[in-house]
């Protein structure tokens, strides 16, 4: 090596060296690359815009502010067809939103537990979560989302049967029905005094925050346990029914009626809502399963002996001993679970549920043709929004490592 | 250095580009197939038949401009389209030609930047309901759940009709028509809405047609057409063309049966210049004499298509109504061939 370094500095530079000296090499292959990879995006850049200006098409987001003049069943704000289709797409966007949320909540939910039974001593219960798991995981999704669909579309009665005299009749003393165009469950109604009555509720949260932290503390000081969870529950439940009798019940329910074609009043839950959210919420809920039930093992048989030694009952091994390691295993693949999730909800369109590819990305870019001004917007929203998630669980993430005392 | 390279890659990635989006005639020649769009499943518009033929309304206009470029009807590759993937499917090259019961807009025509070339059948939007709904009006659906194909005039036509007419409605987006079928058979939505022509045809397939009525009111028009690219005149000519040769073929009485004797010559100049016996028409757009002889033997004139796949003898059982020759009181009306 010395003998090349003295022999190269005494003949000066030669531009073979740039391939055969170990100390070039690897700069040259890294100009190389980094020129070809300018190259090829510089062509795709100029080949676009080549083809758009043949095609005489400019590139311009004009059309975000004209009328939209399409129709959305599911609209969480206000929307008409003569909204903008910029509107359009917020709608879909807070759509994708919706099913992204509960989504991500019941996979959780879903995926724990299951994950939790599939290292059950019961036979069945394991094997169970076993065909679960499997099933889900190895059928695709969309597939899953078509077959739930159709199972709601093709099960259910129809409105007209809840008629009176009909077929069908509606369930929990005819306050929700089900029927093949969705479910319709009571909706509440929020009148005067409901906001003090919300007041109420946030300040018994913020209570049983308060309580928990004060037990914690006062454990670690003396050592001696309260009961957290009756006085959580009484927290929860006592303030807020008592000031509801209190204000007089300024909340009540509307309950869905049958009027004319479909049912009136009410909260209506669309079938392609609970299709997709069922479908991602069972798909995903499969690999978050897996991961839990990875996490927990990974955590030495040792720990739970040395606790069960202490004398500490399996509930209390489980949530201070084992749960906190395993977590540091669980939720950075979780993260790109919901990730997941999220970016797979764009498969709304199979099913008809207005999210914002379906939107922005579907019926925008047909009527105006901004194929690929509508696709850069889409893309942009689904990197923002990944960005979002998987920063918020960074700092989850960040608060349940392990610290030392 | 590297700055000369970028910019020279760039001038010829330009040309290149420039070059293959202009001349779709010599694309289809090379080729050798018409890439033509269709419908997903419409029957008498555009569905393959038991043996996976495509055939229809809308498939024979693709197999005339194949037999009229390519001197071969069967040399059509057909690329089933959706609502919303159709234009893109064009725009971007992946088609040719797309004649997919297409209504010619104004933005579509000038936003889309496509060129319709011509109209193959005048429809209206319709709406269909089940019988026992006991519906008879249009102005009764307050508060129906509507299905509609998405990325169609549909869409934005129903919008309209029940705003102006005060309505709620609550609409169920759908890709395809043999989902939105699924849909309203499934009872999931009281209303199927789309051009009347396909109303008559998803009824056609149904098990029992007789349980559905199409109500009065048609609240659009929809002039249905094929399409092409905007920006290469000489291929859209010829697709206007080749459905110009099938209208006015009719219009003339040349039929499948009587073409062969009639290319010999006859007394009437018109029908001797479509048929490439006399004058220099093929020429003009880049074809043989006898382009339009062979898109008319293809499948027949525009009348003997019509009777074929959509006429009042076979299932979707459609009157000739307004796509009639104008010498019968329609709107079919071909320019001179000359
Ligand atoms: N003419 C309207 C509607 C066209 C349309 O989608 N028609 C339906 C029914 S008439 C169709 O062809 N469906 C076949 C398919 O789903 O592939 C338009 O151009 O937007």
């Amino acid at each position: 090596m010395a003998s090349t370094v003295d022999a190269s500095s005494r003949q000066g530079f030669k531009l073979s060296q740039l391939i055969y000296d170990t100390r070039y090499r690897s700069l040259t292959i890294q100009a190389i690359a980094m020129a070809l990879l300018v190259l090829f995006l510089s062509w795709l850049v100029s080949n676009t815009v080549q083809n758009l200006s043949d095609l005489g098409k400019d590139f311009d987001f004009g059309f975000l502010g004209q009328r939209a003049g399409y129709d959305i069943n599911q609209t969480l704000i206000p929307y008409t067809s003569g909204s903008s289709h910029a509107r359009a797409a917020i709608v879909g966007i807070l759509n994708t939103l919706l099913v992204a949320f509960l989504g991500c909540i019941l996979a959780t939910i879903v995926g724990v537990i299951a994950g939790v039974l599939r290292l059950s001593k019961n036979w069945l219960v394991a094997r169970l979560m076993t065909v679960y798991v499997e099933g889900f995981r190895n059928v695709p999704l969309l597939l899953w989302i078509i077959a739930i669909f159709a199972m709601m579309t093709e099960a259910t009665p129809q409105p007209r049967d809840f008629r009176e005299g009909g077929t069908a009749s509606m369930w929990l003393w005819d306050s929700v029905a089900v029927s093949n165009r969705g479910v319709y469950i009571p909706a509440p109604v929020w009148g005067p005094g409901s906001t003090a009555l919300i007041i109420v509720f946030v300040l018994s949260i913020a209570a049983i925050i308060g309580f928990r932290r004060y037990a914690f503390r006062r454990q670690e000081a003396t050592g001696v346990l309260l009961p957290i969870l009756p006085v959580s529950l009484a927290l929860f439940f006592l303030p807020s029914i008592l000031a509801y009798f209190v204000l007089g019940g300024p909340v009540s329910l509307a309950y869905p009626e049958l009027g004319g074609f479909n049912f009136q009043g009410g909260l209506h839950m669309r079938n392609s809502l609970i299709a997709l959210w069922l479908a991602l919420s069972l798909y995903t809920g499969a690999f978050i399963a897996e991961i839990v039930r990875g996490g927990i093992l990974s955590v030495a048989k040792g720990q739970s002996e040395a606790a069960f030694a202490l004398g500490l009952r399996p509930s209390r091994t489980m949530n201070l001993v084992i749960l906190p390691q395993a977590m540091r295993v669980i939720i950075p693949p979780l993260i790109s679970q919901y990730l997941n999730l999220t970016k797979n909800s764009s498969l709304a369109i199979a099913v008809g549920y207005m999210d914002a590819r379906s939107t922005l990305g579907g019926i925008t870019i047909n009527q105006t043709g901004r194929e690929l001004e509508g696709m850069l917007l889409l893309g942009l929203f689904y990197l923002v929004l990944s960005l979002i998630i998987s920063g918020a669980m960074n700092v989850f993430n960040a608060r349940m490592k392990l610290k030392e005392r | 250095m590297n700055k000369t390279a970028f910019l020279g890659a760039l001038t010829v990635t330009g040309l290149a580009a420039g070059a293959a989006a202009a001349a779709t005639l010599d694309d289809v020649r090379d080729r050798g197939t018409l890439n033509c769009g269709v419908s997903t499943g419409l029957t008498g518009f555009s569905a393959p038949d038991a043996n996976g033929n495509w055939e229809g309304f809308d498939v024979a206009v693709c197999r005339a401009v194949a037999a009229a470029v390519l001197e071969d009807p069967e040399a059509v590759e057909f690329v089933p389209t959706t609502g919303q993937t159709r234009f893109t499917a064009l725009a971007s090259g992946e088609i040719d030609l797309l004649a997919r019961n297409t209504t010619w807009t104004f933005s579509r025509d000038n936003d889309l930047k496509f060129e319709f070339v011509g109209v193959n059948y005048y429809d209206g939007q319709g709406f269909m309901v089940p019988k026992e709904l006991g519906v008879t009006s249009a102005k009764d659906l307050g508060g129906a759940t509507v299905c509609i194909q998405t990325g169609t005039t549909t869409e934005l036509n129903l919008a309209d009709f029940f705003r102006t007419n005060n309505m709620e409605y609550e609409p169920v987006p759908i890709e395809t028509n043999a989902e939105a079928q699924q849909q309203y058979l499934a009872d999931a939505c009281d209303v199927y809405t789309t051009d009347a022509s396909g109303l008559a045809a998803t009824r056609a397939s149904f098990e029992n047609p007789g349980d559905h009525v199409i109500l009065p009111e048609i609240i659009s028009k929809e002039p249905l057409g094929p399409l092409v690219r905007h920006g290469d005149n000489e291929w859209g000519d010829i697709a206007r063309w080749t459905l110009n040769a099938l209208i006015a073929a009719e219009e003339y009485g040349v039929t499948s049966a009587n073409i062969e004797e009639l290319s010999q010559g006859t007394q009437n100049p018109e029908v001797n210049r479509l048929l490439g016996t006399e004058g220099n028409l093929g020429e003009m757009i880049g074809l043989d004499a006898e382009w339009a002889k062979r898109a008319i033997m293809a499948g027949g004139n525009y009348g003997e298509l019509f009777e074929r796949y959509l006429g009042e003898s076979t299932p979707v059982g459609l009157a000739r109504g307004l796509n009639a020759q104008w010498t019968d009181g329609g709107l079919l009306y071909a320019p001179p061939f000359r």
